[in-house]
């Protein structure tokens, strides 16, 4: 057998020639199973697209998606939706000044107002929305310059930020809280809507800035770094201020269930946006009466601190106040696609009975009996 | 190949000059000739260690990652896992290098374990112990420090340790038997001589006395061809020098049979002995499918360098406004800013390849490998393809080419052993006219009483019996059948039943078995050779020897072989025995005319004839042909050459004695078989070495030509009446007229008068039609030979040599149309054939198991090629063509969304999936819904498949994986990517879509593209299964589980060991938005919808024949394959030159009808064998008796 040894092959080889009569056992254990599955006889169900088989499959998608096609249309439809541009690079546009003359370390806050009107009222809750466009959060660069586990509160990350945060890593020698890009450039315009009564007076609109991130993000992805002290301040110490914030992660706001890295603006300014165009949650207008409505119809003045600039890469700012039904906002793409593609479902249908009709009794029954 | 031709060349010169000899001398026993013989030249050979494990423990890594990135796809896999190492790109380089890792640790792994097992195999066989004179005493030593020179001792069933000259055996002849199974699979005995002056030497003792040496070439491959030179120094005489030849060479790997001992000399050691020059991996074929999965790579390859090309340029148009390129928000580091701006654009070109490679997945590779290596087990678990007689299935060699199975266009077969049975059985002899039949046979079991004789003639006379004795007796004598006297022998068996004991005739040629057998029957028994001397048991029961003089073996060329011998009142004779074509010629007396006419006529009732011609010898004569075969003999160049002069000399002037005809049955269901295919489209050839007469009889048994097939001849015969140049354009004339006339005639509906033609060609004509061209103006027969074949149903060459078959089937593979190619054998004459064809099949048959180790896949019996072809072939075709269009759409699919994206993020680079979904997609999301797929995919039927093989033509000429298919699948995946991307844009465009007025991010709108990804291309694939079993269910819905599984994990935690926690409730949050469910469910069903209505509308309008054949089964909810009739489902409005063989019904139901008549009750076959082979072969011969006419 040594030679046989040599490769494996040749071994079988020699085996099965040599086996003859005297391996009848062999021989019977080489028979192959009577398996279903080795035979490829596995029981199964054989479908066959025909023209017969989906006609009704066509029909039920048209019947099903018309009706809720003109269901979601409709509830778009019914959702109010108001879209404020105020970037200012028109000169007759209120903050065409606060536009024009801005810098980065400006003293003084630049303050502008717009004027509108409601023709019908908001009712329900009511979401204010401020608006970006020609704003690239989906950059490669920007969306990965950031530090999740900083953001989680990790001190080591605290002090020595991720490598991806470069350019905004450090400042000064210290690192940055919250470093990177996406931070850094957190939107910083303050809005106060006003509710102007026909009798003149000006009414401050109740603008509550809970809820307007996600829950998970707000209670898991983000949280802020625990020490000794349960002062932020101290804890935040030896970290230097993203450079185009104007006060430190720990000034954000007054409320410290909604200061440094859950501070609910960051959060959702943490979000990056799938598109240039994209509008990010920014408080929402809460229905406090069940008789009147949240925005009644009248005049309204926006007030904005006008400091985030946009106009060094063609970028517009909007402020949106948007009703929300179940669908979310103002979309009539789904309403109109649902009733686009079951109406096609249908006359498919109809062209398909007829074709079945035609040919196919002709291509299986009828040559079968001639 | 060229690699190696230079590495050897390399290793020439650096082991030194010596191997630039072209012959060694070996020094028997290391002792050095008397002094003043020769200058003694000290050579070095390698020791007997053998080597064939590819690797060590230390170059195992190097080594072995050197051979996987020789593979094109790898190294392109590694080049893009680099890019990703260097530079600064979107994806992690774990989403290539994973995948990549795995591959190639899976691989080396595999790699490394066989190897190991060589390596066990090595050791074990390195370290078998053998025995070794020295010095007059018998030495153990391990097998690998065996040394040239080394004379060994060999005992019974014992292999031999290297390549060995054989010095003495136990037998007093100095004869040996052994059995080279493990070499070239022939399983019978073979007797090997030892030099006639050594043979005494047989003890240890005498052996030391032994001074010679032994010159010989130097190691060649071939295992059947040796020359040397033995020089026995006596005392102080000169050197007697004896011819040493392959019958004295005892090679490496054969094992030693029913000889109790032998001595030889080992003359070739180590990976210098000629199983190991033999041991080499056959050169792998490629499919068609992986041509085209190739060429379709390279368009994406081209699609992908276009999609890196057109966003790099964009990017930096894009880029021209610096505020773009650098907004406040979003400033570049330093060394970015400062890298140069072609350094950055090409980085960026770079990134995009990498962003967009995934579009060449790894997986698809281990996909398509996984699916043929498990694919091909359902060919070896086939249990129709088991043969109870021979206790083997179906055998894959290569699995490689399973898909090319349901591509074949042209069949080559083989005549013995492949359509027939290699059953040999004696039916007549024929002595000077007078017929002789053994009777009663049947089965090819004797009946007691067999002995008499049936003459069919009247009684000849005095001389005509002498003759008759003769013929006998030449019979008897002119054969190298072996006798063997126990109760198991490998190989062929047959019983002697002399009464004393068992015993058998065993030869390496099933005909020469009939023969003697036969001649038993007619009362001479052929005993035994003992002492060179054959004894004979006559009529009379007494015992006649004859000494045994000279052999002069057959040969393939010469087509006879000769004995010389001496009878026991001293006259020479010289027996021979051959072919008529080879015999005819060299006689000079005996009654030719009638004997041919017996040949002739037993030719055409497919009976293998051979002539018995003799001469008497005077001693004179005898003399001078020692002398010539001595000098040819001991030549050591050309020795071949040499010999065949020296036969030529010596076999001419001949007495015809007479002629014998052995049958050879056709194999259960071959006409079936070739029937079958071709109803499926497929041309039969059959080349053949038998002659012209049997061949086409055989042919006509088979159906291969039918009633009404019109015979063409292109043979020596017609070629001498007229020159070739004017035969061969006749002959197109015909074909090409009524060619002509047929596309006319099957629209004015006279199809059924078509006339199909079968070609006859032989040897010596092919050789004449290859032939370059000498003057240049006649230099395209082989283009009108072409021609002529491919209007020819059936095509018959005989006379073929070996070479010649695979000259054949290389002409047609490499003619203008490139079809595939199957060759099919049993015998080592296939092998050149089935190496040559696109796909090669072994039959295992009677003559050893070399074509079954050579092919690519091996097959117990001609009959199983029907479902190997019909039914696996077309399987693993379409499985394998799906597998490869759905991974080019599904890539797209994934793919395309990402290229789409560049446009709204600036051209960053920035992916829309996120790294776990980029890894997974094709590893674990959609991977194993088509790899379940392309194994157990079946669009129709197994049984409608077979029988009804003309829907082998839907699939035929690479049908599925033409470019308007491969595009057609492109755009759908492209409008599916486009649907899902701009789908979920619209439904993103800056506004929400959640209850609680949130916003969501780039994150979620990957997911949900992704989402409707991996359902759209998952359920397009459901869409495609015609064969839902529970593991189908379960892989389907499972992966589609998996998927919502995963995706709920891999966002519901905080990795710890990520450094981003982007994912984080993204999938979850998706969920609980209904808009997002009602547009996933839109977009899945815009993406499906048109593949759907456009298969709906084909299948109604313009269906296929597979699809009508689907329709009746659903209609006859699949029990359709017992009672209706096929052939009406076919298609009406087929291509015109299809039509003849689309409607088999008008063809083929009359001869149908004829056949089985003649050759119906297979039972009674044998026994009505000659009447009815008589009457189904002479009108089977007046079938073809119309031939043509020009």
């Amino acid at each position: 057998v040594m030679a046989s040894g040599y490769s494996a092959k040749e071994e079988d080889g020699h085996h099965s020639g040599a086996l003859g009569p005297a391996g009848g056992a062999a021989v019977r254990s080489r028979k192959p199973d009577n398996t279903a599955f080795k035979q490829q006889r596995l029981p199964a169900w054989q479908p066959i697209l025909t023209a017969g088989t989906v006609l009704p499959a066509f029909f039920i998608i048209g019947l099903l998606f018309i009706p809720i096609g003109i269901g979601l249309y409709v509830t778009s439809n019914n959702i109010r939706e108001l879209q404020i541009d105020y970037t200012g690079t028109e000169s007759s546009s209120p903050c065409f000044a606060c536009s024009q003359n801005y810098s980065w370390n400006m003293t003084t806050p630049c303050v502008c107002s717009v004027s509108f009107s409601l023709d019908q009222p908001f009712e329900s809750n009511v979401f204010m929305y401020y608006g970006l466009s020609n704003f690239y959060q989906n950059h490669r660069r920007y969306v990965k310059s950031r530090d999740d586990s900083q953001l989680n509160g990790n001190l080591n990350s605290l002090k020595e930020p991720s490598k991806e945060c470069e350019p905004y890593r450090t400042n000064d020698g210290k690192p940055i809280a919250p470093c990177g890009a996406i931070a850094n450039s957190l939107f910083n315009d303050t809005l106060a809507l006003y509710y102007n009564d026909p009798n003149g007076t000006e009414t401050q609109i109740q603008l509550v800035k809970r809820g307007i991130a996600w829950w998970t993000d707000k209670h898991v992805k983000f949280r802020n770094p625990v020490g000794d002290d349960s002062n932020l301040t101290a804890i935040f110490q030896g970290t230097a201020k993203p450079v185009n914030w104007q006060k430190p992660v720990y000034e954000l706001d007054s409320d410290p269930e909604n200061n440094g890295f859950i501070n609910e603006d960051l959060i959702v300014w943490m979000r990056t946006a799938a598109l240039p165009t994209f509008r990010k949650l920014y408080r929402i207008i809460e229905k406090n009466s069940s008789t009147s409505p949240t925005l009644p119809r009248g005049n309204y003045t926006l007030k904005i601190t006008y400091n985030y600039p946009v106009r060094s890469f063609e970028g517009r700012k909007r402020m949106i106040l948007s009703t929300i039904s179940w669908m979310g906002g103002k979309n009539p793409f789904l309403g109109i696609a649902y009733i686009t593609v079951g109406s096609i479902c249908f006359f498919l249908g109809v062209v398909l009975l007829i074709i079945h009709h035609k040919y196919g009794s002709r291509s299986s029954s009828a040559d079968l009996t001639h | 190949m060229d690699f190696n031709a230079i590495r050897n060349l390399i290793s020439r010169y650096c082991t030194g000059e010596e191997n630039w000899v072209d012959s060694r001398t070996v020094y028997i026993g290391h002792r050095e000739p008397p002094p003043g013989t020769e200058a003694y030249i000290p050579q070095r050979f390698p020791d007997n260690r053998i080597v064939s494990s590819k690797y060590t423990f230390w170059n195992f890594v190097p080594k072995n990652l050197f051979e996987q990135f020789r593979r094109i796809a790898n190294f392109y896999f590694l080049i893009i896992f680099l890019v990703q190492l260097i530079i600064d790109t979107p994806t992690s380089p774990i989403t290539s290098g994973l995948p990549l890792f795995f591959v190639i640790t899976v691989t080396a792994i595999k790699q490394g374990y066989e190897d190991w097992l060589r390596h066990k195999a090595d050791n074990a066989v390195n370290q078998c112990p053998v025995h070794i004179i020295q010095h007059g005493k018998v030495v153990r030593k391990q097998s690998h420090k065996l040394r040239v020179g080394d004379i060994v001792l060999v005992k019974e069933d014992e292999t031999f340790p290297c390549d060995l000259i054989l010095l003495s055996t136990s037998r007093d002849d100095g004869t040996c038997f052994v059995t080279t199974a493990s070499l070239d699979g022939e399983s019978s005995h073979k007797t090997y001589y030892a030099v006639q002056d050594t043979k005494s030497f047989n003890t240890e003792q005498e052996l030391d006395t032994l001074r010679a040496t032994i010159e010989c070439e130097q190691p060649q491959p071939d295992l059947y061809k040796f020359v040397g030179r033995i020089n026995i120094y006596q005392e102080r005489d000169e050197p007697i020098a004896r011819p040493l030849g392959s019958e004295n060479v005892l090679l490496r790997g054969a094992t030693l049979k029913n000889t109790e001992y032998v001595y030889a000399v080992a003359i070739y050691t180590g990976m210098e002995t000629k199983m190991a020059l033999n041991y080499q991996s056959k050169s792998q074929k490629r499919s068609a499918v992986e041509k085209s999965m190739n060429a379709f790579l390279i368009v994406y390859l081209c699609i992908l360098l276009s999609k890196a090309l057109i966003n790099t340029v964009l990017k930096y148009v894009w880029q021209a406004n610096p505020n773009r390129d650098e907004p406040w928000y979003n400033e570049k580091t330093e060394s970015e800013r400062q890298r140069h701006v072609l350094i950055r654009a090409f980085t960026d070109f770079l990134a995009f390849m990498v962003l967009f490679n995934y579009i060449i997945p790894v997986s698809m590779y281990v996909t398509v490998e996984m699916q043929k290596f498990l694919g091909s087990y359902f060919i070896t678990w086939d249990e129709e393809m088991f043969d109870d007689e021979i206790g083997e299935g179906a055998l894959v060699n290569t699995s490689d080419l399973n898909e090319e199975l349901g591509q074949v266009e042209y069949i080559f077969t083989d005549k013995t052993g492949t359509l027939t049975e290699n059953n040999m059985e004696f039916i007549e002899c024929c002595v000077d006219g007078h017929v002789y039949v053994p009777h009663a046979i049947c089965n090819g079991q004797i009946l007691p009483g067999a002995l008499g004789i049936d003459m069919i003639d009247s009684s000849p006379g005095p001389d005509g019996k002498e003759h008759e004795e003769l013929f006998f007796r030449a019979l008897c004598l002119c054969h190298t059948v072996q006798v063997k006297e126990e109760e198991t022998v490998d190989g062929i068996k047959r019983g002697i039943h002399q009464g004393k004991g068992t015993s058998f005739y065993i030869s390496s040629s099933p005909d020469e078995v009939a023969l003697v057998e036969g001649m038993k029957r007619l009362g001479f028994t052929y005993l035994r050779l003992k002492d060179n001397h054959m004894e004979i048991l006559n009529r009379e029961d007494e015992i006649e020897r004859f000494e045994l003089l000279e052999v002069l073996n057959f040969d393939s060329v010469r087509r006879r072989m000769s004995v010389i011998v001496r009878s026991g009142t001293g006259e020479l004779y010289l027996f021979c025995k051959g072919a008529d074509s080879s015999i005819f010629p060299r006689v000079i007396s005996g009654k030719v005319e009638q004997v041919r006419a017996r040949v002739e006529h037993n030719a055409v009732e497919g009976l293998r004839t051979l002539c018995v011609a003799y001469k008497l010898l005077t001693f004179e004569e005898y003399q001078d042909i020692c002398q010539l075969l001595e000098t040819a003999k001991l030549a050591l160049q050309e020795r071949d050459k040499k010999l065949a002069e020296a036969y030529d000399a010596i076999e001419r002037d001949f007495i015809l004695l007479g002629a014998t005809a052995v049958e050879d049955r056709l194999q259960d269901k071959a006409a079936d078989t070739i029937e079958s295919l071709h109803k499926a489209g497929m041309k039969v050839w059959v080349l053949t070495g038998d002659k012209m007469e049997t061949a086409a009889a055989t042919c006509y048994a088979s159906k291969l030509f039918r009633r009404s097939t019109q015979i063409l001849e292109l043979t020596t015969k017609r070629t001498e009446e007229q020159n070739l140049h004017d035969v061969l354009f006749d002959l197109s004339r015909t074909v090409l007229r009524q060619h002509g006339s047929l596309t006319r005639d099957t629209f004015s509906g006279l199809s059924n008068e078509f006339q199909d033609y079968g070609l006859i060609i032989d040897g010596a004509t092919l050789t004449a039609v290859m032939k370059p061209d000498q003057d240049g103006s006649t230099g395209n027969y082989k283009e009108i030979f072409l021609e002529i074949c491919r209007n020819c149903s059936a095509v018959l060459c005989c006379r073929m040599a070996p070479l010649q078959k695979a000259q054949i089937v290389k002409l047609i593979k490499f003619s203008k149309e490139h079809p595939i190619t199957l060759a099919i054998g049993d015998g080592a004459n296939d092998v050149s054939m089935i190496l040559e064809a696109h796909v090669g099949i072994g039959i295992m048959g009677k003559e050893g198991r070399q074509a079954a180790r050579n092919s690519d896949y091996a097959i117990p019996k001609f009959k199983h090629l029907k479902k190997m072809l019909l039914v696996h072939g077309h399987y693993y075709y379409i499985r394998i063509a799906e597998l490869v269009q759905y991974f080019f759409y599904k890539n797209v699919c994934f793919i395309f969304p990402q290229f789409l994206y560049q446009f709204f993020c600036g051209f960053s680079q920035q992916p829309l999936y996120d790294t776990a979904y980029l890894t997974l997609y094709n590893i674990s999301f959609t991977s194993l819904p088509i790899l379940l797929y392309s194994l157990i995919e079946q669009h129709i039927n197994m049984d409608i498949l077979k029988r009804d093989p003309s829907l082998y033509r839907d699939i035929a000429k690479n049908s599925l994986l033409r470019w308007r298919i491969f595009i057609y699948w492109t755009f759908l995946g492209v409008f599916d990517a486009v649907v899902f991307f701009f789908g979920a844009y619209f439904l993103f465009d800056n506004t929400t879509f959640t209850s609680n007025g949130q916003m969501f991010g780039n994150w979620t709108f990957g997911t949900l593209v992704f989402t409707v990804l991996v359902f759209t291309v998952t359920l397009k694939l459901a869409l495609d299964t015609h064969y839902w079993t529970w593991i189908n269910h379960f892989v389907i819905w499972g992966s589609l589980l998996f998927y919502v599984v995963f995706s709920l994990l891999w966002g519901g935690i905080i990795w710890p060991f990520l450094n981003y926690q982007r994912m984080y409730y993204v999938f979850m949050q998706m969920l609980s938005s209904g808009p997002a469910w009602l547009c996933i469910i839109l977009l899945i069903t815009v993406s499906l919808l048109p593949d759907v209505v456009k298969k709906v509308m084909c299948r109604a309008l313009w269906p296929t024949t597979t699809e009508r054949i689907q329709n009746a089964d659903k209609l006859y909810q699949g029990h359709l394959s017992e009672f209706t009739p096929l052939s009406s489902l076919h298609a009406s409005h087929h291509k015109a030159a299809d039509a003849h063989h689309l409607n088999p019904r008008r063809s083929e139901h009359p001869s149908k009808k004829l056949m089985y008549t003649h050759w119906g009750g297979g039972a009674d076959y044998c026994t009505f064998s000659s009447s009815f082979g008589h009457l189904g072969l002479h009108s089977a011969y007046s079938w073809g008796g119309h031939e043509t006419s020009v």
